[in-house]
């Protein structure tokens, strides 16, 4: 059986999710405003290497880069409610560009799995 | 923590210093301007050990290879050996061929190349007085056959560069020309894809390069030029743009302006640019967009067609920073 990245179309699907995610981060007012003093082009590729993550995509993110390159947000009050808002954003737009409930889930569960790293727990 | 070694002399580096900020600690005299990777102004060599791939982002191949390096952006994991380049192998001689000051701040300066220059307009070099005092422009004006080059100079009051030219600089004088960088660019392939060019001050030179570039090479898309000033006198090229927006059916100029009085032509929009942007082209999806001028504009400006529907990929900004 093709892996989860395959069957999400890997990365011109990554490419497809990117915009989509990010405008819905942006938009969404319980997290926007930890994006609001970001480079945008720096993190876009950002935002690719964690779809790629997430999709289950080669990429080298270690717990330890999730715990640096979030302490700061930490500190400004990232705490769970955040997490499931991106969570919840990533299932929409996967869920616009026709993926299927299952993988959804399964990118989820992904997402999840990097949690306690990102909120430096 | 590592050592650096410039003209005999060691430095140590502490943590989260660059190269720069360590010699210009220690009362060395390193030519520099943006501090932010963009410029290019401090460029340096480095002939011993080897620097982080951070400090040669965007230089040339060759000069990677002769191992030139951007100073403001090299926080070194080892120990070097660096100089100063020879500046005859970055910067080219050009000499001044017009002066104009077109309005109470801003003077555009046409310069004429010594040896063959190739770039975009919408780019940018660094123009050198001296060995010590160079700032970044942008090119105004698409490749001439005669070789001149067109830069719109912001006057700032008591600024090293903007005041020498304004006062001292003369028809006949030699200035030097370090570059180009820069992907803020016209690009052929999509003639038919809509334009979207928003700048502050002279923000509008890039975009009148870029702008001209477009048209010129038979753009069939439609090309929208917002410019934006405090005042109306602010719009430096408002007859020009105006005279082009008649020539050409689908370039539109937005002559934008925060405030307004009686004697404001009836076409310049009061108010907030960003906002008047949205008002006009509310959805640019599938457009592309140059951003160029004041930086915090840029960034909420990058921020806000987004949202409205451009894609990242067809956002190109370049925020000025100031020296």
């Amino acid at each position: 059986m093709a892996s989860l990245y395959e069957r999400l179309g890997g990365e011109p699907a990554v490419d497809a999710a990117v915009d989509i995610f990010y405008r819905k981060v942006l938009s969404d007012d319980r997290i926007s405003s930890f994006f609001d003093d970001v480079d945008m082009a720096a993190q876009a590729a950002k935002q690719k290497g964690f779809l790629t993550m997430v999709f289950g995509g080669p990429n080298n993110y270690t717990g330890k880069d999730m715990r640096e390159g979030h302490k700061h947000l930490v500190e400004r009050g990232l705490n769970d409610s955040h997490v499931d808002a991106v969570i919840e954003n990533l299932g929409a737009t996967l869920k616009e560009l026709g993926v299927a409930d299952a993988d959804i889930q399964e990118v989820a569960d992904i997402a999840n799995s990097v949690r306690d790293d990102v909120l430096n727990r | 923590m590592t050592q650096l070694k410039y003209k005999g002399e060691v430095f140590d580096v502490s943590s989260g210093h660059s190269v720069l900020d360590t010699l210009l600690e220690h009362g060395q005299e390193i030519p520099n301007s943006c501090r932010a990777g963009a410029c290019q102004s401090c460029l340096m060599q480095v002939t011993k050990g080897s620097v982080p791939e951070q400090a040669q982002k965007g230089l040339k191949d060759s000069h990677k290879a002769k191992g030139l390096f951007l100073a403001c952006s090299c926080q070194p994991e080892e120990d070097i050996d660096i100089c100063l380049p020879d500046s005859g192998l970055l910067r080219i001689p050009a000499v001044v061929s017009q002066k104009e000051k077109i309005s109470s701040d801003v003077i555009i300066l046409k310069i004429k190349m010594t040896e063959p220059f190739e770039y975009y307009a919408g780019q940018y070099v660094t123009l050198w007085r001296d060995e010590h005092i160079g700032r970044s422009y942008s090119l105004a004006r698409q490749p001439q056959s005669d070789g001149s080059l067109v830069f719109h100079i912001r006057l700032i009051p008591g600024g090293k560069f903007s005041s020498w030219v304004n006062e001292e600089l003369n028809v006949g004088d030699s200035i030097f020309v370090q570059g180009p960088a820069g992907d803020c660019f016209y690009t052929q392939g999509s003639p038919e894809q809509n334009l979207l060019l928003v700048g502050t001050g002279t923000g509008l030179a890039p975009l009148y390069g870029i702008m001209q570039d477009a048209l010129q090479s038979g753009h069939t898309g439609e090309v929208h030029l917002f410019h934006g000033a405090l005042t109306f006198s602010g719009l430096y090229l408002h007859d020009k743009l105006a005279s082009l927006e008649q020539e050409y059916a689908n370039f539109y100029y937005h002559p934008c302006a925060l405030n307004v009085n009686e004697n404001t032509p009836d076409n310049v929009i009061e108010g907030d640019i960003s906002k008047s942007v949205l008002d006009i082209i509310p959805k640019p999806h599938g457009w592309k967009s140059f951003l160029c001028g004041d930086q915090e504009l840029v960034a909420k400006l990058r921020k806000q067609i987004f949202l409205a529907g451009c894609d990242m990929k067809d956002i190109y900004a370049d925020a000025f920073l100031h020296a």
